[in-house]
């Protein structure tokens, strides 16, 4: 018997592990407990960044209402987007798990591709359409939908369907991964006990992919709070979200501490979120896991 | 196997023209004869990509991203198939808490990882320096990396590895000869899922990039913040053909689908 089987372990799992571990301490942790430290710095325009403990930004964060607005305003994108992303993405799945081999390879490749996209390239590609001069305003008047350009760029809505275009297929990758575990036996079944297509997908197809709907949305909604480079391009500097916020007043205000203040806020508020979300997942669906 | 109705088939059309249509948008632009934001519509021309030979600082943010993605994707494997083995292999305490703290990079904003590495870096002395870019770069597609190499070490049939020993071959052998073969899948599509990660990341990078050393992905989006212009679409057309052609590679090699369905778990 080698020491490797050894169930327990002993030295051998923290021997292979170590290097990663080290590396992990020194380069994850330690700056992200000096960035806690950074949100009790004081700071001035003057002074620069001065090591005290103090609750100001904080205090500013909690009290200023121009910080409550941009918190308030990426929950409301980051919620909004999630839904819109779940109500196409997840119908998409199940479309795509039901075509024929040959289409369903070649539109998996379409719909997911684009994830291996620079989010920049696909950002831009929104903010050629969105001009009062881009294709959809174009179309919009054109057709009489529209009697002047709508306004797409710097608002929310344009941020919101910049981001569902980015983030939708991840809750594709989500449910699609769901339906493949599926037995399709216990659909026949249904079918064959006299259950209508409607009533299969209710009763049947849909309370089982659920968990893959809901993780999917829980990934989307992590990634639309903390995006940055698509509320930055099409958003610009009047429409901040909290990862904009902090950017601002990291490499324009300079003023550090209130920045790690901003990012350590929307760190733990995002992890509250998710972990509620995730232990609601797991007891609302126990038996799924079991 | 079923088939769709008419209504899913429109719907699924609708949704593959939003998908494509942006990308497409970019691409076609990125043609325009005119110096301004047009549709081609006289005709097609190739002057805006002879112009980013003009613009060396795209070249070279191309030639450090891609430098950056290899660096930092290969030290992550190296640091992920040793903590894969130890995670698949054994049942020690603080496992499950070791795992958490690996992945943890996929659950942290990148606008904090960005922040923490600027302060970070900037106190130690490496702030805008290419050390700086590869660690938080290795931090990024660590949890990519352990994961798909973690998924093979557990699927691993260890019988293999007990019939090397019990013919007499050492650890080293065993590892070299047996296990690494058999894992060799997942780090090879770990690998790879890493270093697109790291080409892809610009939110994080933003905040460690400096004129010196910066990422593509960056260079375009400080480019876009100012303006928006032929030049960037055709910087960008140019970075999705090339992301189409690796695409398809990967897509003959492994199946995309299995490349990210295996990483979505």
């Amino acid at each position: 018997m080698s020491a490797k089987e050894t169930a327990s372990g002993g030295r051998a799992p923290w021997l292979l592990a170590g290097p990663a571990l080290l590396f992990f301490v020194g380069i994850v942790l330690v700056p992200i407990v000096m960035t806690g430290l950074l949100s009790f710095h004081d700071w001035g325009p003057y002074k620069g960044i001065e090591t005290v403990i103090t609750l100001k930004n904080w205090r500013e964060i909690a009290t200023d209402s121009y910080f409550f607005e941009i918190f308030l305003r990426t929950f409301r994108i980051a919620l909004l987007v999630t839904v819109i992303s779940v109500l196409i993405g997840a119908p998409e799945a199940y479309i795509l798990n039901r075509m024929e081999k040959t289409w369903r390879s070649f539109f998996l490749v379409i719909v997911l591709g684009p994830l291996l996209i620079s989010v920049v390239a696909r950002t831009l590609g929104w903010a050629l359409l969105f001009g009062s001069t881009g294709l959809i305003n174009v179309t919009l008047v054109r057709l009489g939908i529209v009697a002047s350009p709508i306004q797409f760029m710097f608002t929310e809505t344009g941020v919101v369907i910049a981001l569902v275009h980015v983030l939708a297929p991840l809750v594709v990758i989500s449910v699609w991964a769901s339906l493949q575990r599926l037995d399709p036996q216990i659909e026949n079944a249904a079918i064959s006990l006299g259950g209508s297509g409607f009533t299969v997908f209710r009763r049947i197809i849909l309370p089982q992919v659920m968990p893959g709907v809901l993780s999917g949305a829980i990934v989307v909604f992590a990634l639309a709070a903390s995006a940055f480079a698509t509320p930055a391009i099409i958003g610009g500097r009047r429409l901040k979200v909290a990862s904009t916020l902090a950017y601002d007043e990291f490499l324009n205000t300079l003023n550090w501490p209130l920045g790690a203040a901003v990012a350590i806020l929307l760190l733990v508020g995002l992890a509250a979120i998710i972990a509620g979300s995730n232990r609601f997942v797991e007891r609302r669906y126990s038996e799924m896991f079991r | 196997m079923s088939r769709n109705g008419p209504i899913a088939l429109i719907f699924h059309a609708l949704f593959v023209a939003f998908i494509l249509v942006p990308i497409v948008i970019v691409c076609i632009v990125a043609f325009t004869p005119e110096g301004y934001l047009s549709l081609p519509t006289n005709g097609l021309s190739l002057r805006w990509f002879r112009a980013i030979a003009d613009y060396p600082e795209f070249v070279r943010a191309l030639r450090d991203s891609l430098w950056l993605a290899a660096l930092s994707s290969t030290i992550a494997v190296l640091f992920a198939v040793p903590a894969a083995l130890a995670i698949a292999r054994h049942r020690f305490a603080g496992r499950e808490a070791m795992l958490a703290f690996f992945m943890s990079p996929l659950m942290i904003p990148h606008v904090v990882l960005g922040i923490a590495f600027l302060r970070f870096f900037t106190t130690i002395g490496i702030g805008g320096t290419f050390v700086g870019l590869v660690l938080s770069h290795i931090v990024i597609v660590m949890p990519f990396a352990l994961r798909l190499v973690l998924a093979a070490s557990i699927g691993m049939d260890r019988a293999v590895e007990h019939a090397a020993i019990s013919l007499g071959a050492g650890p080293i052998t065993v590892f070299r000869r047996v296990t690494l073969p058999l894992i060799l899948p997942g780090v090879v599509s770990g690998w790879i899922l890493a270093f697109i990660t790291s080409f892809d990341e610009v939110t994080m990078t933003v905040f460690i990039a400096s004129p010196s050393t910066i990422t593509l992905p960056v260079r375009m989006f400080l480019y876009i913040q100012d303006n928006i212009d032929p030049l960037v679409t055709s910087v960008s057309a140019a970075l999705v053909f090339l992301t189409v052609i690796v695409m398809v590679i990967l897509d003959r090699l492994f199946g995309l689908d299995r490349l990210f369905i295996g990483a979505g778990r």
